[in-house]
């Protein structure tokens, strides 16, 4: 009975801890999209959201743009990201402490091209942000660059 | 043994042949005509970039050849992605004057630039920071940066920005832009910060 009691004290407990957990990563977007044209999708835990000015953007997102579209994104630790046509972008890792501007940023380029302009978490710890593609991975030292995938590739 | 070798002859053949350039990295300057770095990294090595247009191509197979671009060749390739990026995160700094959560006269014009650059931005997000100069105990100060904050956020909702927009805090004397001795007035340090992004 005891032993019961305590196990089922315990399954709330972690339940509870990992609601917390869950809502507490949930409620911190990692960005905001400032800019849009044609068509802008966003990909959350297998749905399907349409892309607007203003719509927040959070870890483990796909951001994919169509043949006429393109997406601008500010992080908040102010790095710009913005996809030209035909790209898949995810943000897979993304954490940022507004006070000590530390942090992580890890993010993909599947296809598509990519312009940024690294933020704070770049200035503050370099080796904490990665931009990977299928074949490359680039280490950013402060600085704005380009990255293209060739959308034909095999 | 002869078959083997043609095979793997044949095979190393169509590697060379398949790995077109896949990828491509270019490092751009920034607003000062600098640039930065980027360590280029792929299974067969890696490259630095750290000047402008610098550039890396990479093949699908990973083997990485430097090349060079100019600003009229990426502006046109890369016109898409360039276009939508977002404006660049902007700060302010409006002073008070000392003791009272008013700004000075000398920062009206720029509370109106500052009213004028943040309308026009898509989805604008802002950041208000009141701070104070270490006169008066450290709870008052607290207590007056945040008011100084709440006051610059009245003023930016009066110019029709909306409130959930606009996030407020208050950090009293404890990060001057002047550092100075305890009760020393300094007007430099009677200010809110305003980020804008």
């Amino acid at each position: 009975m005891i032993n019961q009691y305590m196990l089922r004290a315990a399954l709330l407990l972690i339940c509870a801890l990992h609601g917390v957990a869950v809502s507490a990563a949930g409620e911190e977007p990692a960005g905001t999209i400032k800019t849009v044209t044609g068509s802008v999708t966003i990909e959350r835990g297998g749905q399907k959201l349409a892309a607007a000015e203003g719509t927040q953007v959070f870890a483990a997102d796909n951001v994919i743009t169509g043949s006429n579209g393109s997406v601008g994104i500010t992080l908040r630790d102010n790095t710009l990201l913005s996809a030209g046509h035909n790209s898949s972008l995810s943000l897979d890792k993304f954490a940022f402490d507004p006070s000590t501007h530390a942090g992580t940023i890890d993010a993909s380029l599947k296809r598509g091209t990519l312009s940024v302009v690294s933020g704070k978490i770049a200035k503050q710890s370099p080796d904490s942000v990665r931009f990977r593609t299928p074949t490359t991975t680039l280490g950013v030292r402060g600085t704005e660059f380009i990255i293209e995938v060739d959308a034909a590739r095999d | 043994m002869a078959p083997v070798i043609v095979i793997a002859a044949a095979a190393a053949l169509i590697a060379i042949f398949n790995s077109r350039p896949a990828e491509r990295v270019v490092l751009l300057p920034g607003p000062d005509g600098k640039a930065g770095a980027v360590v280029v990294t792929t299974n067969t090595g890696s490259i630095l970039l750290d000047q402008p247009y610098a550039a890396a191509s990479v093949s699908s197979h990973g083997s990485i050849k430097a090349i060079r671009e100019d600003a009229a060749s990426v502006h046109a390739r890369y016109e898409a992605a360039l276009i939508a990026q977002p404006a660049r995160p902007v700060s302010f700094f409006v002073f008070f004057l000392r003791g009272k959560d008013e700004f000075t006269e000398e920062s009206k014009p720029l509370v109106e630039k500052l009213k004028a650059e943040i309308v026009q931005r898509p989805a604008p997000e802002i950041m208000v920071i009141g701070h104070t100069d270490r006169v008066g105990s450290e709870a008052s100060n607290d207590a007056l940066s945040l008011k100084r904050a709440e006051a610059m956020r009245g003023e930016l909702i009066g110019a029709g920005i909306a409130a959930s927009s606009i996030s407020i805090a208050g950090r009293g004397e404890r990060e001057p832009l002047v550092p100075t001795a305890d009760e020393v007035a300094e007007p430099k340090n009677c200010r809110v910060e305003v980020n804008v992004r």
